[in-house]
């Protein structure tokens, strides 16, 4: 199913391979309005490769293609309604008679600041970022967002300093930046969001002991020889182990201990 | 879309076997896992890296000989974006210690430690500063962090899962330096899924004898790659960053160091020269070139660039043969087809089946031995299903993770994938996924040591673009601690190299010209321009009305 057709090279074979469409047999086409010019392409495509089909080649606009870098944000309008939508070109299909325009870049104002200075307190964020204040709580900003995060909850508990809140709630943002593109109060949400998680993981969820008694044991040298003779190991003793080895159980509880704590 | 009757009618048979299945985890049973000799044999015979067709030899270079897949020899076999006589290197652009190529999640932790060993830092990257895989990374990272744990074992893993193909010292140092990547990200103020207590929360991945993937919600990779890039902009005054600048070649002094390189700017198409006392690839893996026309998880501008132009400047590369292909590609729906399903649905429980909701494989064998067994069960026993637009799939059956670790789970553990589904009317809580591998990881690069050093003195690398970490095979959550291990030490080690006193004499391409004779010699006829930079999608309808014969001057290289 995924060989291409290397023989007819020259001509697109008629089954989909990698990312480049094609118009099955028979298969119906819709317009769409790139930037207001309009465009056939087939249905059930995503703006993106739809917008390959027609002809474009992103250099901005196009990252993962797969919903997580936030390169492609995209708002539209349907034709004879006032309503605009906002999504992701690489997630969302395009639908008949889509004006669509994509913003790859927003200037959004970033603040600089030093993770090892600023300690867990809301006031640092706030001096860096006055403008949250200047939130109307219009709630335009969570309607523009395409992951569903609740952009006005997140900016409303970092003004009442409520990081962790802020950092839960921000978790699945992608910094596309429509959030603030949408914004009254010229807030640049995403960057705000950014500080406040790092503060959060940083000052406030609470560091690892397991992992700090394990960096001193490594820093230390502890598991030097252990790695420097598995490394000089033939394959077949590195097989030999490897078969034997002890797997940890799927349910087993936190406290577990292997039979064999020669290597620990 | 959500799925069709005919989809629904089949799901029905996934439902109608579940409970027993349910039963049999709970009582830690699972269906048995190959023997090493099931493995060589279903590998030899569905896996495309074992398979003969497409490949061939390469008849240049540091691996003249070598055999790579087609698409992969073409590029290495390609000649340069300018003509090297043509140049004037005596203009140069930026002078920096430390230049950088890539800025994903190895390129940015390595600028971060050049930084922080005393280097003005150049980061130059093709798209903008964090398109990268590192960002699509969901499931987790490795790390020997519990005190169950440690560093021997994740050793093991690795190199069992490799099948002992790895380079041992790369896999010592990815083993030993995994905890303290972890705790220099959650210095970072990283958010990892904890106890109250601070405990990291670990599962198990496809051949781990240990829990230790960490992980951040199902957006591990990019949590990762938000809070380096972070920091990065909080070090302006040390690290430049240059997007959609990506290195077309390496230079070279008249001593032979690596020397900087040549920027191509993809908006302007102006280039520039790069002159730096190191330079460190972390340019990715190479997805986009779709071998074997298989669809990929990989970001847009996966293209194997670092690997091209090390070549070139006769630095050679290991297992670059050796592709590995994520078992679990979503088949259903279109939208969505190649993109991964994180391993972490299998390691949470769910199991893989056929049409008839059977089970027919162990769901958490090395990935490339669970692609096989996938391709096998479609292909050789036509037990696969096959969906409205003539792809095929298997079930993956996500809901029973709702009824082994209780209701909401799904949504919890896989906020994002949850998402993407829900989006086109399909509640992964409720219904199976349909998967096929789909083309995820370049196991194999360029050749380091493990201090990142390549043959050629100035010249580290790290990350995808690195071949050896994981021999032939990668462990889920092995990828993002390589990024991390290695970015961090080609960082570390270049700013060492910069401060031992590195005096840079004339600049010189007279390794291309030399390559370039090379090609000639072995009569290589019209050698593909690379790095190819990005993947073209135009349909050949669009590319015949483009008038590539009649039109007065072929468009250049874009």
């Amino acid at each position: 199913m995924c060989e291409t057709n290397e023989k007819s090279s020259k001509k697109t074979p008629r089954v989909a391979t990698g990312d480049r469409a094609i118009l099955p047999e028979g298969a119906k086409t819709i317009p769409v309005y790139i930037m207001g010019k309009q465009y056939e392409v087939p249905e059930t495509l995503t703006i993106m490769k739809a917008m390959e089909f027609a002809g474009f080649k992103f250099l901005r606009g196009a990252g993962c293609r797969g919903g997580i870098c936030g390169a492609c944000p995209t708002v539209y309008r349907m034709a004879g309604d006032y309503k605009l939508h906002f999504g992701l070109a690489c997630q969302t299909v395009v639908e008949a008679n889509m004006y669509l325009a994509q913003i790859p870049f927003f200037p959004a104002n970033r603040a600089s600041y030093s993770i090892e200075e600023i300690g867990g307190l809301p006031e640092a964020i706030h001096a860096l970022y006055p403008e949250l204040f200047r939130c109307v709580a219009c709630n335009q900003c969570t309607k523009a967002c395409p992951m569903d995060v609740d952009v006005l909850g997140y900016i409303s508990a970092l003004k009442q300093g409520n990081i962790e809140k802020a950092a839960r709630l921000s978790f699945d943002c992608i910094q596309c930046g429509l959030c603030a593109s949408r914004c009254m109060g010229e807030i640049p949400q995403y960057h705000a969001a950014q500080l406040a998680r790092r503060v959060y993981g940083r000052y406030i969820l609470p560091h690892a002991e397991h992992l700090k008694a394990r960096v001193k044991d490594i820093e230390a040298g502890k598991y030097h020889t252990m790695l420097n003779d598995l490394s000089a190991m033939s394959k077949e003793e590195l097989e030999k182990i490897y078969v034997e080895r002890e797997r940890q159980p799927d349910f087993a509880e936190i406290g577990w201990q292997p039979k064999e704590t020669r290597y620990l | 879309m959500a799925y069709t009757p005919e989809l629904q009618e089949l799901i029905k048979k996934v439902e109608a076997t579940r409970p027993a299945r349910v039963a049999m985890a709970r009582r830690n049973e699972n269906f048995p896992a190959l023997t090493m000799a099931e493995r060589a044999e279903v590998l030899s015979q569905f896996h495309p890296d074992y398979q003969e067709s497409g490949k061939r030899k390469v008849s240049v270079g540091p691996n003249k000989g070598d055999v790579y897949q087609e698409g992969v020899a073409k590029l290495l076999e390609s000649r340069s974006m300018v003509r090297p006589e043509k140049v004037d290197l005596a203009k140069v652009d930026h002078e920096t210690d430390v230049l950088v190529i890539g800025g994903g999640g190895a390129g940015t932790s390595a600028a971060i430690m050049a930084a922080n060993g005393g280097c003005k830092v150049i980061v130059a990257t093709k798209l903008r500063h964090g398109d990268s895989n590192t960002i699509m990374a969901e499931g987790g990272i490795q790390a020997a962090t519990h005190e169950c744990d440690s560093p021997y074992y994740h050793f093991m893993d690795t190199i069992g899962g490799g099948h002992f193909s790895n380079q041992p010292d790369l896999v010592a140092a990815l083993a030993n330096d995994a905890p303290l990547s972890i705790a220099w990200l959650e210095s970072l103020g990283m958010i990892f899924n904890k106890y109250e207590d601070g405990r990291t929360v670990v599962r198990h991945c496809g051949g781990s004898s240990r829990k230790r993937m960490q992980s951040s919600g199902d957006m591990t990779g990019a949590e990762i790659m938000r809070v380096v890039r972070d920091e990065v902009r909080n070090r302006a005054d040390q690290i430049t960053v240059l997007e959609f600048s990506p290195a077309v070649e390496l230079l070279l002094d008249t001593d032979g160091k690596c020397a900087g390189a040549i920027l191509y700017n993809m908006e302007t198409r102006e280039f520039s020269i790069v002159k730096a006392k190191a330079v460190i690839i972390s340019t990715g893996g190479f997805g986009r070139l779709h071998i074997k026309g298989f669809a990929t998880t990989n970001h847009y501008g996966a293209t194997m660039d670092g690997v091209v132009m090390a070549y070139r400047a006769g630095v050679g590369n290991k297992a670059l043969h050796s592709t590995q292909y994520h078992p679990t590609g979503v088949a259903y729906p279109e939208q969505n087809v190649g993109l991964l399903i994180t391993e972490k649905v299998r390691g949470l429980g769910a199991h893989v089946l056929n049409i008839d909701g059977e089970q027919f494989c162990f769901p958490l064998e090395p990935r490339d031995v669970e692609s096989a067994e996938l391709i096998k069960e479609a292909m050789e026993k036509s037990k696969g299903i096959v969906t409205p637009t003539g792809r095929v799939g298997l079930w993956l059956d996500s809901p029973m993770i709702e009824e082994l670790h209780g209701p909401g789970t799904v949504k919890k553990e896989l906020p994002a994938k949850f998402i993407q589904f829900e989006r086109h009317g399909i509640d992964i809580s409720k219904e199976p996924m349909l998967v096929y591998p789909t083309l995820h990881y370049q196991n194999g690069g360029i050749n380091v040591n493990g201090n990142t050093e390549t043959v050629l003195p100035g010249l580290f690398a790290a990350g995808e673009a690195i071949g050896g970490v994981h021999g032939e095979n990668r462990l889920m959550g092995n990828s993002l601690q390589d990024i991390i291990t290695f970015g961090r030490r080609a960082g570390k080690n270049a700013a060492a190299y910069v401060k031992s006193g590195v005096e840079l004499k004339k600049l010189t391409l007279d390794h291309v010209v030399k390559f370039e004779k090379e090609l000639t010699k072995a009569g290589i006829e019209n050698p593909a321009v690379a790095p190819i930079l990005l993947p073209d999608y135009a349909t050949d309808e669009v590319a015949e009305r483009r008038w590539p014969n009649a039109r007065t001057e072929a468009e250049k290289t874009a």
